[in-house]
């Protein structure tokens, strides 16, 4: 017998004797998940407040943008405050163009790239698949925000949402990853909650531990 | 003693005494213990949470076989190749030879608990490879040839100042101990091999059946660079860590990060179905995912203590046990610590030998009722006792028959148990004269605690007083 076949004899084996469900059974319904968790308001502005809260919170950056100049302008003044050389993004329709746009000399990793090369951009710039009000998440993809490592190896990550991908809460985020991927899933699915972090020297909160320090997430209404 | 036992007994005397260790963890797990409440409360309903969660834990594990089979074809469907190890060296063997057939020469690696389960560094070490742990608590202890001390937080029993003198001495680089300057030394070195390293390798949090995708919490981007730089991909993930639908994370994640750290959600929650797949701009070419038992069948078996394997290793119960916090991480001597470790070694590791840390518990129930899937961590103990105890040498001998004899009837006259509580009260007179001495016939108690005196009235005589 292979390893496979024994261990799942082993299992059907153990499991033949039963457990008593001491605290119930059956998977729990969403309905039933949303009761107990987190409160979201149910109105657009409530949960983009939630979200604006949230991110404060979690020490990152989120601006609201009306349109595709006043976007343009924000990343121009970021570009000139933080000293911008070279820039990472990913084919996009909003990212892309306005990546290009700052006039920088501009990595684009569905191209292919070299992990050194990435290593050495300021800052990369991508879509993203959802923001989640309730946690202050942005959920990003392999398939949609350019890759694994355009959105954790450069030191700023900026996130260009549209208003319409806000969803309230942690289900909703799950029912959009199935929605538009359950066909055929990315490789990765990553929810990034605030710039990267740790605490491991005595529970001191250090930002930057080895993903992005800083994470900039604007909002295009 | 066997040599476990003999370890726990000589470090926990040891720790427990060491106030510098106790104002160290004191500290950290007050600072968490703020944390961890307030974002109880963030819940609508916490406890409603840990039944649900127990509820979902109960039906993956209960019908792990489904789950597992659904997990195993999902997940190979998209390129992922799979393998199975029923223990220790079968997954060593495996994870060394895709090394080997990589040519590996670097190998990076973020947090799993199942490699030191397996002492996968060691072995790979041993082989000639250049190993890296990338989390920062993980690397501080990796560069200071220790295991562990706590299942999150792996290098919480040490200071800054402390640190500083590991970087200083083995990285030739620590401007100062500020926590901020420490961590960029780290993330300056391991930058470097990130870029340099020929496999990553991780751990997984979950194992979702039905996307066949493995999930890993974290705070730092160490497992994203992981997972994301180096041409090969390899997770060592226990069976048990399956979850049946993708939805269940919704629930999962924010109750591991409230529990673990306190936080409402870890920063990066990342899942991983494969190598990289097609139209996708980077990732491994190659995705490995290796199933490990080593004796999560056999805790299976056991229907009554199957709860226990739907821990999910927020540490929670550790950071709770007044036991944990008086002999610290180390003393152990197991991969996992605290009141879910002593539960789960003797069936991983062998009943008799670690019998000993079903004792390591004032068994106050404190993991019981913090634990997040509800498993019954302090009767488990208790049942480990009972299950350790033989038939034979669990029967009382000649002298406790004696004991409970004289007891009982003592006990059942009121007369002679009046008589036997005046005078005890005049033997703990005598005794305090010598407290703590070796006369004293308390001294297994009062050498270190001090014992309260007996009242100077008993409850019957207090009423009789007060009866008309």
């Amino acid at each position: 017998m292979s390893e496979r076949e024994n261990i799942f004899a082993r299992i059907r084996e153990g499991l033949s004797v039963k457990a008593h469900p001491h605290h119930g059974s059956g998977l729990p319904t969403v309905a039933e998940q949303r009761s107990v968790m987190p409160p979201v308001g149910a109105s657009a502005d409530e949960q983009i407040a939630l979200f604006a809260r949230n991110a404060a919170e979690l020490k990152a950056t989120f601006k609201r943008v009306n349109n595709s100049s006043e976007l343009t302008a924000e990343l121009r003044a970021l570009r000139d405050i933080e000293k911008w050389q070279r820039v990472a993004t990913h084919r996009s329709q909003l990212a892309h163009t306005q990546a290009v746009g700052l006039g920088l000399p501009t990595l684009v990793t569905d191209d292919g790239y070299d992990k050194h090369e990435l290593e050495q951009c300021d800052v990369g710039i991508s879509e993203c698949d959802a923001l989640i009000a309730q946690t202050g998440t942005v959920l990003v993809t392999s398939q949609t925000a350019g890759g694994r490592a355009l959105s954790c190896l450069p030191p700023h990550h900026v996130v260009i949402a549209r208003r319409d991908q806000l969803v309230a809460d942690l289900p909703a985020a799950c029912a959009v990853v199935k929605q538009r991927h359950g066909a055929n899933y990315p490789s990765m699915i990553s929810f990034i909650t605030g710039p990267s972090r740790t605490g491991d020297i005595e529970r001191i909160l250090v930002l930057g531990a080895h993903g992005p320090k800083k994470l900039t997430i604007f909002c295009l209404s | 003693m066997s040599a476990p036992v003999a370890h726990f007994d000589e470090d926990s005397r040891r720790v427990a005494a060491d106030l510098r260790h106790r104002s160290i963890i004191q500290t950290a797990m007050g600072k968490y213990e703020v944390v961890r409440d307030q974002r109880k409360l963030w819940f609508q309903d916490w406890q409603g949470a840990r039944n649900l969660a127990a509820r979902t834990k109960f039906e993956a594990v209960n019908h792990l076989d489904t789950h597992l089979a659904e997990f195993a074809k999902t997940l190979e469907a998209r390129g992922t190749k799979l393998h199975w190890a029923s223990n220790a060296e079968q997954a060593r063997i495996i994870i060394l030879g895709i090394l080997k057939e990589k040519n590996a020469k670097v190998v990076v690696k973020s947090k799993a608990m199942t490699s030191e389960e397996i002492h996968l560094n060691d072995a790979m070490e041993k082989s000639g490879y250049e190993v890296v742990e990338s989390d920062l608590g993980e690397y501080i202890v990796q560069l200071r040839e220790e295991a562990p001390y706590h299942l999150v937080f792996p290098a919480m029993h040490l200071t800054r100042g402390e640190i500083k003198d590991l970087f200083q001495k083995k990285l030739n680089d620590a401007p100062s101990d500020d926590p901020e300057v420490l961590t960029m030394v780290a993330r300056r070195a391991l930058r470097k091999k990130y870029l340099q390293a020929d496999v990553g390798i991780t751990g997984a949090n979950f194992a979702i059946a039905e996307t066949g995708m493995i999930s890993i919490t974290e705070n730092e981007g160490n497992a994203r660079l992981t997972a994301a730089l180096p041409k090969t991909m390899i997770t060592l993930v226990g069976i048990e860590k399956v979850l049946p639908r993708l939805e269940d994370l919704a629930l999962f994640l924010p109750m591991l990060a409230v529990m673990g750290t306190g936080q409402p959600l870890t920063c990066y929650n990342t899942m991983y179905g494969g190598p990289r797949q097609p139209g996708e701009a980077d990732g491994p070419e190659e995705y490995h995912v290796v199933l490990l038992d080593n004796q999560r069948t056999l805790l299976l078996a056991d229907a009554e203590q199957r709860d226990a394997l739907g821990c999910i290793r927020c540490g929670a119960c550790l950071n709770v046990c007044p036991i944990f916090r008086n002999v610290g991480g180390h003393t152990y001597g197991t991969v996992y610590g605290g009141p879910i470790g002593s539960v789960i070694t003797p069936h991983l590791r062998g009943l008799q030998e670690w019998k000993h840390l079903s004792y390591a518990s004032s068994l106050c129930g404190a993991c019981t009722e913090t634990c997040p899937v509800k498993i019954d961590l302090h009767h488990h103990l208790l049942q480990n006792r009972r299950n350790a105890s033989a038939p034979t040498t669990g029967k009382p001998n000649f002298f406790q028959k004696l004991l409970f004899k004289v007891f009982a009837a003592v006990a059942n006259s009121p007369g002679s148990w009046s008589f036997t509580t005046k005078l005890s009260r005049i033997g703990m007179k005598l005794r305090a004269l010598v407290n703590g001495s070796v006369l004293d016939p308390a001294q297994a108690w009062t050498k270190t605690r001090e014992l309260p005196p007996m009242a100077r009235q008993s409850f019957r005589e207090w009423l009789k007083e007060r009866e008309p």
